[in-house]
């Protein structure tokens, strides 16, 4: 309910996008929801107001939008992430100072923390503030970024009534501390992540392939491994399928 | 003591929690064989706790004198309800430890999803926990509404509860079917399928489907309510509520059932929290936990329920746990058929969906605990990465500290009792 009810922009249920109207957009153009009203003019306008524009904020958006009909402008200069402070936050920021972030996006609170603090911030969120409950842990590849993975902890507190997700990055061929000594279950998750994007844990009992065949090549989620993509070998030996595919 | 190898020692027979030296805070009743003899290093801290505990199997006295056995179970066996492998190292008829092997029903959705848009990526999450599809369904949609910063009206979300809780109610008629069933007990299974066609009716009529429904897209829903929704729905309700009675009069007191579950599968609070364990297994330990209370999505808030809780966390608390769960979806059904307002049911969504760059985490409580989607938009038509966080998946891992100890049957009672579903768990 916390997480909820702090959404910084709640929408009205009639699905009318509220926060471009914090960014200085005309009113008219906030309504420019009607079937009516051109899209072109509306579209600068939006691409105009969207916080992170890119080189050509226009370009991204006609192209996108030309196929549709006229009706269904898209509204990309949606909510941006706000700093997130609270007592726990204030208390982390001193004892790690640039080492971590806090943010608040959707509602949604986590933090970003340098990869050096991991499992002992972790260990401090299920000790001193009751996080007892790892949700998931998840991987994102971003093959272009000089460390390719984001880490992610889904964390709740069942005493605070809390979701808080903890972010770290990593490069590729780089290992983490396993946080199966915090979390139990911990185990299954830390396989799978390492079973899709071959992220190794340090420390985990049993790291092996928990989903894929346990000979397989290649991590399937990582952004280099096309959707089509076998591993050819294993398949002709293991299913006798002569083509691989 | 002599130790002779079993035939099958290429198995894989690593138990991995025996030299885990309980992990993430499990305590140790937990742990009630700790093998001594699986552990041939010895390097095992807690062997006098097991050893307390029982006290049969201390290594000066070895207890028995049988060979122990790793035996495969699955992935071809009914009572695994799908493909699910389990290698079992087995003393006589007890378990010392288990490993689960799955994967056999992987299809890479989360693959799938970023190589979709986020509206043609909607019919395959039916595909995962397909006894339930409606849930996932909400779940994926809320989770793109969150990210698009809308919301569906209010017509839409009672319509969305309804079929929700209906395939609340379908799913947990499957599970005691079939967890009937592999107990023994033939009978709950033409009930609870009989009753079940009821609800696969209304889902058929109102969307044209029965198992994989694809009932909801993101902004509400695409379908109005067919004329006499509401009175199926109500009909429903007075003919269901008697059947509940009638499984109960089948299962509750029958002494065969009661010796079967009681005191099996036993999981502590503690444990299930530390494992990660959510939905009616976490509810029987005695945790009052449910995301329809705790983080009410759609419009749970409005309506008025109880959350049924256990004692023991063993396999007739989460029996109790579920059939009492039913009791409370009729309450929710009566309250929402009897409150539909009129109105829209689709939010102003864009055509074409291309939420900002960002990421959201946003889960509802499915009939078998906590789902969760997890997306990562990176600006475009399709999702950068999208996780699902699967109950099955997750509370299956519990099965090892829940057999540990008990005897192979009761392996069978447990699987039954997790109600996984093994497209959920592979996805």
């Amino acid at each position: 309910m916390a997480e909820e009810s702090k959404s910084p922009v709640p929408t009205p249920p009639e699905g009318e996008v509220k926060p471009t109207a914090e960014k200085a957009v005309p009113p008219a153009s906030v309504g420019a929801q009607s079937p009516e009203k051109p899209v072109g003019s509306v579209q600068t306008t939006q691409a105009a107001a969207k916080p992170g524009g890119e080189g050509a904020p226009a370009k991204p958006a006609a192209t996108a939008a030309a196929p549709a009909k006229p009706a269904a402008p898209t509204k990309p200069a949606g909510p941006v992430p706000m700093p997130w402070t609270s007592p726990m936050v204030e208390k982390y920021k001193a004892q790690y100072g640039s080492g971590l972030e806090a943010q608040t996006y959707l509602g949604q609170n986590y933090f970003s923390v340098d990869r050096s603090l991991i499992p002992d911030f972790l260990r401090l969120l299920r000790d001193e503030e009751q996080f007892d409950y790892c949700v998931d842990i998840t991987a994102v590849h971003w093959p272009k970024r000089e460390k390719q993975f984001d880490i992610y902890w889904i964390l709740y507190s069942f005493a605070r009534n809390e979701r808080v997700r903890v972010r770290t990055q990593i490069g590729d061929g780089a290992t983490i501390e396993s946080s199966v000594s915090i979390w139990a279950t911990a185990d299954w998750l830390e396989r799978e992540v390492y079973d899709m994007f071959g992220i190794q844990f340090d420390g985990h009992p049993d790291l092996k392939r928990i989903l894929m065949p346990d000979g397989w090549k290649g991590f399937p989620l990582r952004k280099d491994y096309g959707i089509l993509q076998q591993d050819k070998e294993w398949v002709q030996i293991n299913l006798g399928i002569e083509s691989g595919q | 003591m002599t130790e002779q190898k079993t035939p099958d020692q290429k198995a894989p027979a690593t138990i991995p929690a025996q030299s885990k030296q309980l992990p993430g805070g499990l305590t140790d009743t937990s742990m009630r064989v700790t093998g001594t003899r699986l552990d041939p290093s010895g390097a095992l801290g807690s062997r006098a706790a097991s050893a307390a505990h029982l006290d049969l199997d201390t290594p000066d006295h070895p207890y028995l004198d049988s060979n122990e056995l790793v035996i495969n179970m699955g992935p071809q066996h009914p009572a695994t309800h799908g493909v699910l492998r389990v290698i079992l190292k087995l003393d006589g008829e007890k378990v010392l430890g288990t490993e689960c092997v799955i994967g056999y029903l992987h299809r890479g959705v989360e693959k799938i999803a970023e190589n979709r848009t986020y509206t043609m990526f909607n019919p395959y999450v039916d595909r995962m926990d397909y006894v339930a599809a409606v849930s996932n369904g909400l779940g994926y949609c809320q989770a793109v509404e969150k990210l698009l910063n809308v919301e569906a009206p209010p017509r839409a979300n009672y319509i969305r509860v309804i079929l929700t809780e209906l395939n609340r109610l379908a799913s947990h008629q499957l599970w005691l079917g079939t967890h009937a069933l592999d107990i023994g007990a033939m009978t709950p299974l033409f009930y609870t399928f009989r009753d079940r066609e009821e609800i696969l009716k209304i889902f058929e009529k109102y969307c044209g489907a029965r198992l994989t429904t694809h009932a909801f897209r993101i902004g509400g829903c695409l379908y109005e309510t067919y004329a006499g929704f509401e009175k199926d729905v109500k009909n429903f309700l007075k003919f269901f509520e008697p059947k509940i009675d009638e499984y109960e009069t089948l299962l509750t007191g029958n002494r065969i059932w009661i010796e079967r579950t009681k005191n099996v599968g036993v999981i502590s609070a503690a444990d299930a929290i530390a494992l990660g364990v959510t939905g009616p297994v976490l509810r029987a330990s005695g945790v009052k936990w449910d995301i329809r209370k705790a983080i009410p999505y759609a419009n749970y808030a409005d309506f008025d329920f109880e959350i049924p809780i256990g004692e023991n966390g063993d396999t007739y608390d989460r029996y109790l746990v579920r059939m009492r769960e039913m009791r409370q979806s009729l309450r929710i059904l009566e309250q929402a058929v009897n409150g539909i307002p009129e109105g829209p049911i689709m939010a102003k969504v864009p055509k074409v969906i291309k939420p900002a760059p960002g990421e959201v985490y946003h889960s509802i409580e499915a009939p078998k605990g906590e789902l969760g989607y997890f997306i990562v938009s990176d600006g475009s038509t399709q999702p950068y990465r999208l996780r699902v966080r699967p109950p099955s998946f997750v509370n299956l891992q519990a099965l090892d500290v829940m057999v540990r100890g008990a005897l192979v049957a009761d392996v069978v009672a447990v699987i039954g009792t997790l109600d996984i579903v093994l497209g959920e768990v592979d996805r």
